[in-house]
């Protein structure tokens, strides 16, 4: 199917071949798949987004992709060859760039030291920092993107979370050649700041990068998306181009379809609408709901998928 | 990417009125080493207003001496601290180092420049395993070096006895090589009134170096990463286990280089020596603002932080205080300096 579509969007100027390939590939912690069978194909000058809910496995990918995991089925080529990432530096030397969740910055160092962490910009024969360079390139990028810092030699740990995302986006953009992994990032912006960053994401397809942008909020990703992917308990349960799809099948398929609809079944007997006059309750007068054994047994290993991966 | 196309947004952004510039004052004040550059002029102060023969110029450099003896240590204890970890077998792989120079010479009675060069590789391998064995267990740093300070503080009295059937090294200010070493690691200058050790050449000449690999080379910057978040800095690419076993061998090289001073200014080395020293260069370098959960710190403040004992140290003698006092005072200077920085930082940070 992908390959179908691709013949059908290919796009003048833009290689048709896909930079960066995954056929039917797995990892397994021990006994735990957490991932099985992804085949994702990323093409440069489109964004392909991969969706899911918490464990659903999108953690795991990004890890295979930029190098911090090793996959333990099927094949991840690079521009057609077969390759295993040693290390995140590995990935990035061949223009992998990641924009983690956690952003990957660290606390307590200035702005313009977390932008070029691990790529720094150096001169001279003492392969000195070329902090001046470092400095005016890191208020450029950040005045694209439109973001305030009041001071770059501030440490990052005192400004907010959507000016740290921000950093992390303008720095993977900057360093990212050709293929940039966003993962969540507008789960914790606010509107104005979510639609910054979506508009990062055109420019950076624009740009001719491939784009993969983890999300699990499916209004975000039909917005800019050419390509989506759902996983589901590290399964692809969805794999189909935007031509085929429209917002509302691409939400219901992310909210979980026939889950969706039992869930809302069960909760209609509860009256969203009603509003309870305030009244004093008294200490142990408020009940637990009631939930089944396997209702308990889904929580519970969504719970434990959670903290197994606490830097997910 | 062009000028023209940054310059309207730049213009834009710089106009977001909330941010105003922050006073000079403001930003020197929030410099990790203020709180020690503080405490080290009041304590100045003070034994000079207390302490007679402490205005005697010739006394510098027995003071710098002092200072330098644990400043030497204190410089790489800090890189390591901002690096995130901790050496508790910083003290006695002092009294390794000297040791495995000095028996290793006697005993196969070779030339004591061999000697030198197998304690240098004692030393730098000691620091090596501290940091693949933390590494490679994910122990925190305090455990493992607690388990290393044991060992060689063991291993140190142990190999001594057996090779000597004493506690302390022999004599080996007879072999060959002693005299030339003796003024690499031993010697002094005098210049003026003041008799300078060479160790103060080796303490500046450290800190010098350290301050600028830390702040302006990209080692330096690693440092720094892994100690703020190891996780981070290993997702952007910073090889996080070669900076953290580097700086453990950064203190095995140091530890060798006090080790030396140590043998050839006594000719012989005492094998118990070098315990509770460990703290003494951790308080310098908290005294000089280095966190202790890492990330954050300063080498220049360490070395204010050698200083600072330096000073005390003979600063109490000459005041004719008793000594015995001398730890209590080092106590309330450590908590007095780490409230001064957090106290001091946390109003340039407002500002």
């Amino acid at each position: 199917m992908s390959t179908a579509t691709t013949e059908r969007h290919d796009v003048a100027g833009h290689s048709n071949t896909p930079i960066l390939e995954l056929e039917n590939v797995g990892k397994s912690y021990g006994n735990v798949h957490a991932l099985r069978g992804v085949s994702l194909n990323v093409r440069q000058g489109e964004v392909t987004c991969v969706l899911g809910d918490n464990g659903a496995g999108k953690s795991t990918l990004i890890k295979i992709m930029s190098g911090l995991h090793d996959h333990t089925d099927g094949t991840m080529k690079l521009d057609g060859v077969a390759r295993r990432f040693g290390s995140p530096r590995a990935a990035q030397a061949s223009g992998i760039a990641t924009v983690y969740q956690d952003l990957a910055l660290a606390p307590l160092m200035s702005v313009w030291r977390n932008f070029f962490l691990g790529n720094e910009l150096r001169k001279g024969p003492l392969r000195t920092l070329d902090i001046a360079r470092m400095k005016r390139i890191c208020e450029d990028e950040l005045g694209k993107m439109e973001i305030v810092v009041p001071d770059l030699d501030r440490p990052v740990a005192g400004l907010s979370g959507g000016q740290r995302q921000c950093i992390a986006i303008a720095r993977a953009i900057y360093f990212g050649a050709r293929v940039i992994i966003l993962d969540e990032p507008t789960a914790a912006l606010g509107v104005k700041q979510s639609g910054v960053a979506l508009r990062y994401i055109v420019k950076a397809r624009d740009a001719g990068l491939g784009v993969i942008f983890i999300t699990h909020n499916p209004h975000h990703a039909y917005l800019v998306g050419n390509h989506f992917i759902i996983l589901k308990l590290g399964r692809v349960v969805l794999d189909a181009h935007r031509d085929d799809l429209t917002l509302e099948q691409l939400t219901t398929e992310m909210a979980g379809g026939q889950e969706l609809a039992e869930l809302s079944h069960e909760l209609r007997g509860i009256d969203p609408g009603k509003v309870i006059e305030p009244g004093e309750v008294e200490h142990g007068h408020v009940e637990a709901p009631a939930l089944s054994r396997e209702e308990l047994k889904a929580v519970e290993r969504e719970e434990r998928e959670e903290e197994e991966e606490p830097r997910a | 990417m062009t000028a023209t196309a940054t310059e309207p947004s730049r213009g834009l952004a710089a106009r977001d009125d909330r941010v105003a510039t922050r006073p000079l004052a403001a930003r020197l004040l929030s410099r990790p080493e203020v709180g020690s550059l503080i405490a080290a002029i009041v304590i100045f102060l003070l034994f000079m207003a207390v302490a007679e023969p402490f205005r005697n110029v010739a006394n510098v450099g027995t003071i710098l001496y002092g200072a330098s003896t644990i400043g030497i240590m204190a410089v790489p204890v800090a890189l390591l601290m901002i690096g995130g970890e901790f050496d508790l077998s910083a003290g006695v792989a002092v009294t390794t180092s000297g040791l495995s120079a000095s028996l290793l010479a006697w005993n196969f009675g070779l030339n004591v420049w061999v000697g030198i060069l197998l304690a240098l590789v004692v030393s730098v391998a000691i620091g090596a395993f501290n940091g693949w064995l933390l590494l490679k267990t994910g122990l925190p740093s305090f455990l493992v070096t607690l388990g290393t300070f044991f060992i060689l503080q063991g291993v140190n009295l142990g190999v001594t006895r057996l090779l000597t059937g004493n506690v302390a090294s022999a004599d080996i200010s007879d072999m060959d090589g002693f005299a030339s070493a003796q003024k690499i690691f031993g010697s002094e200058v005098t210049l003026g009134p003041v008799n300078l050790k060479i160790t103060v050449l080796y303490w500046v000449v450290l800190t010098v170096i350290a301050a600028y690999v830390l702040l302006r080379t990209q080692m330096g910057n690693w440092v720094f990463a892994v100690g703020g978040d190891a996780a981070a800095a290993r997702a952007v690419g910073v090889p996080v286990r070669a900076t953290k076993i580097g700086l453990f061998m950064a203190v095995g090289f140091c530890a060798w280089l006090s080790g030396m001073h140590l043998l050839f200014q006594f000719n012989t080395v005492q094998s118990g020596e070098g315990v509770g020293k460990e703290f003494i260069f951790i308080i310098a370098a908290v005294i000089g603002g280095c966190l202790l959960t890492g990330g954050y710190g300063s080498v220049v403040g360490a070395s204010l932080g050698a200083l600072i004992f330096g000073m005390t140290q003979l600063g109490i003698n000459y005041a004719g205080w008793n000594p015995d006092w001398f730890r209590t005072f080092l106590g309330v200077m450590l908590l007095l300096a780490t409230l001064v920085n957090m106290y001091v930082k946390r109003r340039a940070d407002l500002r």
